[in-house]
């Protein structure tokens, strides 16, 4: 009897601890940029309503895989909570860096068709196209255009691009009118100051040049396989099509850019953008609440396309990020609660007000979204065509392989397009040799 | 009576001390005060050669340390050594190091040959030199990418000043042909100050008597140069050379900066190759022996030319 009502305390005990979680101190890791100031203001609420406290740990963009990967690849423990690359998804997956989240949307009622689909494949599945599920789609992003829509309008401006190109100067629809209007902006004097084309990603360090030149390779028809038969690259990742996209790219580089521009990424175009020297940036989504919001080129004075179509189609880089529960975490339980309050359709919508790109479905369909910012439409047009670059465990081999051979052709003006992507896929082979996957 | 190193720190060890430590004979104690530092460079220096050695070998991935590790024998090395883009790194490593060392040499002892004359100011332009030198790499490469600016870059305008011509007819760090000289410029500009500070050493320890020997001799001033100062500050000169060499050969930060090793692959550094192998592809096996090779090369150069610069020193 003594023995039964021992029980009966320890067991009443514990259930009523299991209830009561305890405080943590969570750490979120993050790349340094405006989203991630967003983040913490967002994050606000979560710390009020569950009672844990919040640490970021943001590391800029150029550094970020480095500083990230180091942490997860030596099982560190500093954080708790990954917003990692799309990339990374696979190696998070295999490597046991990340936490399946399967069990946890089931019992929490988290669906993945509550989020668009693009996003899903793109930041929280492994393998591609299953459901298996290794983070929750956190921060939409794509590459697109902006334009000064100033100078567009500009009576003058219109007048001489129709008497060079027979038509009006109006938002290009395909990648060679791009060019065009790039050329035609190149080196023109206005409000006397001498301005250029378009600022293109060309970063050599990182991943700048890839996260550009593949915009132009999609839309010529540029595979990363045969769709039939994975890993299969030749012909399909050295067409004479994807040849062709490398050669636009390469020309819209020697034509159409700034001098100096040969190693640029999202910071450098932004400043090229707001300091009124180039009519275009190719740049990522996230950087159009900053845009409007500039005193240079803000309010009405830009405009937003997606990325123009080309001979095979229209696609534009995916780029963003899922959150994702790091295995080495010892805070597992509170960090998963912050998942769950982070999937909340009003946290989703809050998300969105603060300058976060929310990826959940019921957001971005809302009647009010496309019009609630300037640039929502474009985000939503270009999230609808979206590819992505490798996720496999390697990606980070096969990327630095294609800077290479890209930047070596496109900057650097060694040998011609064929030749680089016939390299790229001896490369590419190589890697997956290496990794047994052929 | 020869003795070792050991039983010399034992003598020298105060008799009071080790009549203290009862029990322990003077080479004993002599051995506890050594072995913390041999431990520490035998955990330090030893066990990752050896390990880096050992992991040459095999085909370890750090990112994938749950796959089987397999010994690959001399594949690793096979690949390197017959691997183009490694030889064109391995050249423009030769074409930063031959030419920053030229230049570097050359204007540091012009520069301490000016200073070690007598004149108003010699301080105050000394230190105005070394200022350089004293900054962060990083930091040089970041304002040397704003100096290199076509546009608002204050190096092509005063490039075209002289030549005449458009300033942003030309990109120092875009172009295949100019982006290595944009490099040896930009680390010239940093290091020359050290080299002149080890040249000025050099030839503020050159005794006045000699000179005034040389004069009562009638020798010239020319003749003075080239029999007394040029060998007199040859040894610090070739230290000078020795400690670039080495510290341009694992150049990093600044090349980084400026340039990220392009356009292409045309300043790309080894040391920046390596770090890409084992730090952003993870092929640990491979970029061990990539370090081996490198280690080996860097090894033998030091040692032929500490030898050559004994020889100096005896003459």
């Amino acid at each position: 009897m003594r023995n039964n009502l021992t029980c009966t305390v320890a067991l009443a005990a514990l259930t009523a601890g299991a209830g009561v979680a305890s405080a943590e101190d969570l750490t979120l890791c993050w790349a340094a940029w405006d989203p991630a100031n967003a983040l913490i203001e967002l994050s606000k609420d979560f710390e009020e309503k569950s009672g844990h406290k919040m640490s970021f740990e943001f590391v800029p963009w150029p550094n970020f895989a480095d500083r990230m990967l180091n942490e997860l690849n030596s099982g560190g423990k500093l954080c708790d909570l990954m917003i990692g690359d799309s990339q990374w998804i696979g190696g998070g997956a295999e490597n046991g860096h990340y936490v399946k989240l399967n069990d946890f949307f089931d019992a929490e009622g988290i669906t993945m068709e509550d989020f668009i689909p693009a996003t899903v494949t793109g930041y929280a599945e492994w393998p591609k196209n299953t459901p298996n599920y290794w983070a929750l789609p956190a921060f939409g992003d794509v590459v697109g255009w902006t334009y000064r829509k100033d100078w567009f309008e500009r009576p003058e401006i219109q007048e001489a691009y129709k008497a060079k190109h027979g038509h009006d100067l109006a938002v290009p629809e395909t990648l060679d009118e791009l060019k065009n209007i790039a050329q035609f902006f190149q080196e023109r004097e206005i409000d006397g100051t001498k301005v250029y084309g378009a600022a293109i990603y060309t970063e050599r360090g990182s991943e700048g040049i890839t996260m550009g030149v593949t915009n132009a390779l999609y839309n010529y028809g540029f595979e990363y396989g045969n769709p039939e038969s994975p890993y299969e690259l030749e012909g399909f990742v050295n067409s004479a099509e994807a040849a062709a996209g490398l050669e636009f790219y390469k020309t819209l580089y020697d034509t159409a850019t700034p001098p100096g521009s040969s190693n640029w990424y999202m910071g450098e175009n932004i400043d090229a953008y707001k300091s009124g020297q180039v009519a275009l940036q190719m740049n990522f989504a996230f950087i159009w609440p900053g845009v409007e919001a500039d005193p240079n080129v803000g309010g009405g004075k830009s405009g937003y396309f997606p990325n123009p179509a080309g001979p095979s189609g229209q696609f534009a880089q995916l780029g963003g990020q899922g959150i994702s529960v790091v295995a080495y975490s010892d805070k597992q339980d509170a960090a998963l609660e912050y998942i769950k309050w982070f999937a909340q359709p009003d946290i989703q919508a809050r998300w969105w007000e603060l300058g976060g790109y929310s990826a959940l479905k019921a957001v971005v369909e809302d009647p009010g979204f496309a019009t609630s910012q300037p640039y929502a439409q474009t985000f939503l047009d270009s999230m609808a065509i979206v590819k992505d670059f490798w996720a496999e465990p390697t990606y980070a081999e096969l990327l630095l392989a294609m800077q290479q051979r890209v930047h070596d052709y496109v900057i650097a003006g060694n040998g011609t397009a064929q030749t680089a992507l016939d390299g790229l896929v001896k490369d590419w082979v190589e890697v997956f040799e290496d990794d047994g996957k052929i | 009576m020869v003795y070792t190193p050991i039983e010399k720190l034992a003598q020298a060890t105060p008799q009071p001390m080790a009549q203290k430590v009862r029990g322990l004979s003077d080479r004993a104690i002599a051995w506890i005060f050594v072995a913390p530092s041999i431990f520490l460079l035998l955990a330090v220096n030893i066990f990752p050669l050896i390990w880096t050695i050992r992991l040459s070998f095999t085909n370890f991935k750090v990112n994938r340390a749950n796959r089987d590790i397999e010994f690959i024998g001399l594949r690793n090395y096979e690949r390197i050594l017959t691997d183009s883009d490694i030889w064109m790194t391995m050249q423009a490593t030769a074409h930063f190091l031959i030419w920053t060392i030229v230049l570097q040499v050359l204007i540091g002892f012009a520069l301490a040959y000016l200073i070690n004359m007598k004149f108003k100011g010699n301080d105050l332009w000394t230190t105005i030199i070394v200022l350089p030198m004293m900054l962060s790499p990083a930091v040089v490469g970041n304002f040397w990418t704003f100096l290199y600016q076509p546009q608002i870059g204050l190096f092509n305008y005063v490039v075209t000043f002289f030549t005449g011509g458009d300033p942003s007819s030309f990109s120092m760090i875009g172009d295949v042909h100019l982006a290595p000289w944009a490099i040896v410029i930009a680390d010239t500009w940093m290091w020359t100050p050290f080299v002149m500070l080890i040249c000025l050493a050099g030839l503020r320890s050159i005794p006045d008597s000699i000179y005034e020997a040389a004069e009562c001799d009638r020798a010239s001033k020319w003749r003075q140069f080239w029999t007394i100062t040029v060998p007199m500050v040859l040894p610090f000169l070739m230290l000078a050379v020795l400690f670039r060499g080495i510290e341009n050969f694992k150049m990093f930060d600044l090349v980084v900066q400026l340039t990220g090793g392009g356009p292409g692959n045309t300043t790309t550094l080894t040391s920046i190759d390596l770090k890409r192998e084992a730090f952003e592809k993870w092929r640990t096996g491979y970029s061990s022996a990539y370090a081996v090779i490198l280690f080996v090369t860097v090894f033998g150069l030091a040692s032929i030319y500490v030898k050559a610069l004994n020889k100096v020193k005896e003459r």
